[in-house]
């Protein structure tokens, strides 16, 4: 009798279980596609190392390495249920490497807030924990100094200055941190991008827009005479950055494949 | 019909079977790289290609090479001529001297860590796409070795001991060009450097001297040296990029490194950030052993830098001549990168001619 009740109670389970297998969707990956502009132009590998565009504040200027990281992708539900891979993302631009990131989350398809870490949140920015970061580019690493951890974005060229010389910049955008103090200060400056609601299909791809201008835009228009290298180390800098960095990404097209 | 075709199907699988009775390929004694700690810790692994493992009898094949110089066209010159273990395998002439007695015009590259170089680019100009490929350049380039793969091969064939070499690490006494340099690249990869002063205050060993100490701060500075960007860091301790840069040598560019190799003219100038490892064998320096010593290497950049169309962004005040570091500074960057040499490589017997 009990076996029999305990069958009984199996097959009701399993039928159960099949019967919610017809009914929810297969969860499914969703990838995002970075690209970049400087103000609605394309930006490809022929275009590094010219200076061909004028920053708000009239400076001309090249790009000659762009390579930036990204991280903790999260699709939040309408119930507020979020799902987070919890991996990142390294960007190189010139190189056109990692151009498409699959976060490594599983969802079911619906309607979803999609949002994005620039950088690493200080949850994440630990000093020389991601091997494959330690081995990127040389070390994207941040030196002790300045608290340790790795680099948001290494964006790096050359402008014409106020003497109309061609000279170097370095704007390295990383956690900032005060080094006036013992220990040093530090503030976390990533930032979160909010690409809005996104309807999530079978095999969607979300673009994901830079506007490499918008760096020296907006809020603070950016002079690259006064701030065009050893911006690790200052503070504002950072603030301003990032800052500024918020409004440089934005969500370009949605294409169910 | 249908009968016929089953016994089709049944003749197919009795040639497939009979196929996998004749047993697996040749397999050498697998011998894994050894990685050190900290390059485990660290770093993403090596690479070593699939269809070139790391064996015994592969290793001491390539070892063999290495150092013999039956390779060359009149059999005076072996690798390691112009790659002596004791200069951290580079030469200590500022250029090499081939077998017709013609100088070459680049440094001769030290040879360590390769299997940590992960964009697979070698040579000063990165144009060889693999280390096995990089291994056949030099003996046919008319100013080095100055042979033929066909005549280096025949060489190895009336040898009394290599047939039986290859046959051991190959399973063949088919002697190439493609099986030499696998053997070459075998050892090559076993040439790790992990044992530095510094790599033992990373692994809490030891301390750093207050020079040495404060020589990193520089290193790590972006105010100062800012040589972090291109060099490494305690995080990377292959102290390179193995990336590309012009890094300010010379206003007129004659050599175009990278440039020569891509044909891309934002190239032109661009040669591969060397490791700073074992600094202290591996003068001259620069990809033209240009500079003797290190106090030259360290004045280039804190004075001596000059403008040309594809100097790298990260080379600060240019106009000035570089980064301006003080005398107290240069000596204790000198300390510190002195620091990153690592004697037990140089005087591992595993690395010297065998007997």
């Amino acid at each position: 009798m009990t076996k029999i009740a305990l069958l009984t109670l199996i097959a009701i389970v399993a039928f159960g279980c099949n019967n919610d297998d017809d009914t929810t969707a297969t969860p499914v990956s969703v990838d995002l596609r970075f690209t970049h502009n400087w103000d609605g132009d394309a930006i490809a590998n022929s275009d590094f190392d010219q200076i061909q565009y004028t920053n708000a504040h009239g400076e001309q200027l090249s790009l000659s390495k762009l390579v930036y990281l990204i991280s903790d992708v999260t699709f939040t539900n309408s119930s507020g249920v979020a799902f987070d891979a919890g991996d990142y993302n390294l960007v190189n631009v010139r190189e056109q490497s990692n151009l498409t990131f699959t976060p490594n989350v599983q969802i079911p398809p619906g309607d979803y807030n999609v949002t994005f870490t620039f950088g690493f949140d200080d949850e994440d920015n630990i000093d020389g924990v991601y091997q494959d970061l330690n081995s990127a580019d040389g070390g994207w690493n941040v030196p002790m100094m300045l608290g340790g951890g790795y680099h948001y974005m290494r964006m790096e060229g050359k402008f014409i200055d106020n003497t109309a010389a061609e000279i170097g910049y370095a704007y390295h955008t990383i956690r900032a941190a005060d080094t006036s103090t013992t220990p040093v200060t530090t503030q976390d400056t990533s930032f979160e991008v909010d690409l809005g609601t996104v309807t999530i299909g079978n095999n969607t791809e979300i673009e994901v827009e830079m506007n490499v201008a918008e760096w020296y835009k907006n809020p603070n228009e950016w002079n690259l005479n006064d701030l065009h290298t050893v911006l690790m180390p200052n503070f504002m800098a950072q603030i301003m950055m990032s800052q500024n960095g918020t409004s440089v990404f934005s969500r370009g097209t949605v294409t169910q494949n | 019909m249908r009968f016929l075709a089953l016994i089709f199907i049944s003749i197919l699988c009795f040639a497939c079977t009979e196929a996998d009775d004749t047993g697996p390929e040749y397999e050498a004694t697998p011998s894994p790289l050894e990685i050190p700690q900290l390059f485990r810790d660290k770093l993403i692994p090596p690479v070593v290609p699939a269809d070139n493992p790391q064996t015994v009898e592969g290793i001491a094949l390539g070892k063999k090479l290495f150092f013999d110089p039956i390779l060359s066209a009149d059999g005076t010159q072996a690798c390691a001529s112009c790659h002596n273990p004791q200069n951290a395998f580079t030469d200590e002439r500022q250029f090499s001297i081939g077998i017709d007695g013609i100088a070459g015009n680049r440094n001769s590259m030290p040879i360590f860590n390769m299997a940590w170089n992960f964009n697979e680019e070698f040579f000063w100009d990165g144009r060889a796409a693999t280390l096995e490929v990089q291994a056949l350049e030099p003996v046919t380039n008319p100013i080095e070795m100055h042979n033929t793969w066909e005549n280096a091969s025949a060489s190895l064939l009336a040898d009394a001991e290599y047939p039986e070499l290859f046959e051991a690490a190959f399973g063949t006494r088919a002697i190439n060009s493609d099986l030499a340099t696998k053997a070459l690249a075998q050892f090559m990869r076993t040439l790790i450097s992990a044992n530095s002063r510094f790599d033992k205050y990373l692994l809490g060993e030891l301390e750093l001297t207050p020079s040495e100490a404060n020589g990193l701060e520089v290193f790590m500075d972006e105010s100062r040296g800012d040589c972090f960007h291109c060099h490494g860091n305690p995080n990377n301790p292959l102290w390179t990029d193995n990336i590309f840069h012009n890094n300010g040598l010379d206003a007129t560019i004659t050599d175009k490194g990278r440039g020569n190799v891509t044909g891309d003219p934002r190239e032109f100038g661009l040669f591969k950030t060397p490791s700073l490892r074992n600094l202290a064998y591996t003068a001259p320096y620069m990809h033209d052993g240009r500079f003797a010593t290190l106090d030259e290497v360290i004045d280039h950049y804190s004075e001596g830098l000059v403008y040309s169309e594809t100097i790298d962004p990260l080379m600060k005040t240019v106009a000035e001549g570089g980064v301006q570091l003080t005398e107290q500074d240069k000596a204790d960057l000198k300390a510190f990168l002195l620091s990153l040499s690592d004697p037990s490589f140089i005087n591992n017997p595993n690395f010297r001619a065998p007997d």
